[in-house]
């Protein structure tokens, strides 16, 4: 099964009962695949005139109190950070999934990491964060979906499924594992669904007026954020107990990384993976402990050099960190990142191997 | 009646009153914003009215815009959500398409409506969602201090047309409502207006229809009240109210524009 396909099945099964999207390459297959089988199993799915319309649909059905979604790729995704910014004050719990695709501009349709610093630093306007999760194959394409939506509910906040376009158009088999609500969801007495006789009436905005009440929302917001950081970080790691190097690298990055790693091991050198799956809230306490064990770090992206400064931020100077990468839709090969590992541990002034 | 006008009164006195005429429950007790002589404050309150008469009050979901009346929410006594600029018919679209079986209405101004949110505005009626659409036409941007709006007329002056809206520069005022009717998903499209007595109970009797309509899974309404902007227009309100007659209506002509056969 396709990725895309993947993460709209996966959506279905999970309950999503809405889904407003926009047609763009390299992700077009999730409003195709709902529009077909989500509608036939009772999904609403609506192609709307443009990402702009798409998440604003979205601010509407999850105020509405509907467990809800869009998907893009990267230009549609700017489009939309205007609506994200106000999902997120708004506290409204939907799934957006970016299949990133090169950029800047229209740039091209082929696979890129270069929405990092959009998806983990705000993208939007005002002080917010993304819960952003990383799959690197079909597999997680789906199962991060239910998981997308349970943190949603639980948070009540938007959370962000981070591809790209290899992710959605590759074919790997794929296991539908029986969603089960997590128990943490709560009710949605905030939802704006006709007062109900007898009942208070409720609203939705983003508008403080009061400086000191919009500073109390943010306070709000970020003692949320804080609650996520300290219990929702996710990362995998891979050959790390000896490890005197560690590749950090996220989503297909990372099996081209994990393929490095294996290479490097067969020529002896004692290299690890760090791979995060929460983008953000940042594994970076595993950095912090792994820090004094290591000679070096590599960051490898397929961009030009994004995820890397949060690794310089957690490793604070403790060991040299390095990055490789490559931008515009090309992707990397597995010799690519052992030759950058192996020209880590043989330089003597570790930035200039820095491989751009 | 008030508790203002009846403290003074004994309880005897009291019981001789009649209550011939109050605030709608589906109005809140927030006292409104709105500069005097302003339409939002009439239209919110016949809107409010239609909806307490029709009962639906505990059915309805409002959606508030950006501009004058983006508080709405703190004056309409009903489930409401307020919204990024322009987007209230997306978002309402949304809501419907959720919870089919309430009435969902947005409350727009020209500029939310017929200049950022043009493509929301045109695709929902193009869809026919199966909403309500209330747009105040006043010809101005009345929260952001006055300047020119899509609708705002040739000549007419205003902050960003200081010497007159010239259409080599500005281009022509934009009648959205025409537009939209000439879209099959479309059911009912009206223009009304506030500044007569007269003017109000058309306007009511347009809202009433406007949510029969939506009942009976009709299409998108579409609602145009030419309304006044006393403080951005530089006039009294009766004055504005004067002027809206003789140079809004010659362009903005009030009656219905597409009526059920």
């Amino acid at each position: 099964m396709k990725g895309n396909e993947a993460l709209a099945e996966a959506a279905i099964r999970a309950g999503c009962q809405a889904y407003f999207g926009y047609p763009i390459t390299p992700q077009s297959e999730v409003l195709e695949y709902l529009a077909g089988e989500g509608r036939k199993r009772g999904m609403i799915v609506l192609q709307a005139e443009s990402e702009l319309a798409s998440i604003n649909m979205v601010f509407g059905g999850a105020g509405a109190g509907a467990r809800v979604m869009t998907s893009s790729s990267s230009p549609g995704i700017s489009l939309m950070q205007e609506g994200i910014s106000y999902i997120a004050c708004a506290e409204l719990p939907c799934l957006i999934v970016n299949v990133n695709r090169g950029g800047p501009g229209l740039g091209t349709i082929q696979p890129s990491q270069g929405d990092y610093f959009q998806s983990v630093k705000g993208g939007g306007h005002g002080d917010y964060r993304l819960i952003v999760l990383a799959p690197s194959g079909v597999q997680e394409m789906a199962d991060f979906v239910y998981d997308a939506f349970d943190l949603a509910d639980k948070y009540r906040t938007p959370v962000l499924i981070l591809a790209d376009g290899a992710l959605g158009q590759m074919m790997e088999k794929v296991e539908f594992r029986e969603y089960v609500p997590a128990d943490h969801i709560p009710p949605k007495p905030w939802a704006t669904t006709g007062k109900g006789k007898g009942h208070p009436r409720t609203f939705i905005t983003t508008l403080h007026m009061q400086p000191e009440k919009m500073e109390e929302v943010n306070r709000h917001l970020q003692a949320k954020f804080r609650t996520i950081s300290e219990n929702e970080v996710r990362y995998e790691l891979v050959n790390t107990e000896d490890a005197e190097y560690v590749i950090v690298a996220y989503g297909l990055a990372a099996r081209i990384a994990h393929r490095a790693v294996q290479l490097l091991r067969k020529e002896g050198i004692r290299v690890g993976l760090l791979r995060p799956i929460t983008l953000w809230p940042y594994p970076s306490a595993v950095l912090q402990t792994l820090a004094p064990q290591l000679q070096g770090v590599l960051v490898v992206e397929m961009n030009s050099g994004q995820m890397v400064e949060d690794v310089r931020l957690a490793i604070e100077g403790r060991t040299p960190v390095h990055f490789y990468g490559r931008m515009g839709g090309i992707i990397p090969a597995p010799d690519e990142v052992v030759s950058a590992l192996r020209s880590m541990i043989h330089t003597e002034v570790p930035e200039a191997a820095e491989a751009h | 009646m008030s508790q203002e006008i009846t403290q003074d009164l004994t309880v005897e006195e009291q019981e001789l009153l009649e209550c011939v005429y109050a605030k709608p429950h589906t109005l809140t007790d927030t006292r409104f914003h709105y500069c005097p002589g302003c339409g939002h404050s009439v239209i919110h309150r016949v809107l409010m009215e239609v909806i307490e008469e029709l009962d639906i009050q505990d059915k309805t979901i409002g959606i508030a815009p950006v501009g004058c009346s983006v508080f709405a929410y703190n004056y309409m006594n009903i489930d409401m959500q307020g919204t990024a600029h322009g987007r209230a018919s997306a978002v309402a679209t949304a809501v419907k398409r959720i919870l089919p079986d309430r009435y969902v209405f947005s409350y727009q101004g020209d500029g939310d409506l017929a200049a950022i949110g043009t493509a929301e505005t045109i695709h929902t009626c193009n869809r026919g969602e199966n909403i309500m659409i209330v747009f105040i036409n006043n010809a101005i941007y009345g929260m952001t201090g006055g300047q020119m709006a899509p609708t705002t007329l040739i000549g007419m002056k205003t902050s960003t047309s200081p010497t007159g809206r010239n259409v080599e520069t500005g281009g022509f005022p934009i009648k959205m409502t025409e537009i939209v009717a000439t879209l099959p998903g479309v059911y009912y499209v009206t223009r009304q207006s506030v500044h007569t007595p007269n003017a109000v109970r058309q306007l009511k009797k347009a809202f009433t229809k406007g949510f029969q309509y939506q009942k009976e899974k009709k299409g998108t309404c579409f609602i145009e009240v030419v309304s006044n902007c006393p403080s951005g227009w530089k006039m009294t309100p009766l004055q504005a109210n004067e002027w809206l007659v003789e140079n809004m209506f010659p362009f903005y002509p009030p009656g219905d524009i597409k009526v059920p056969k």
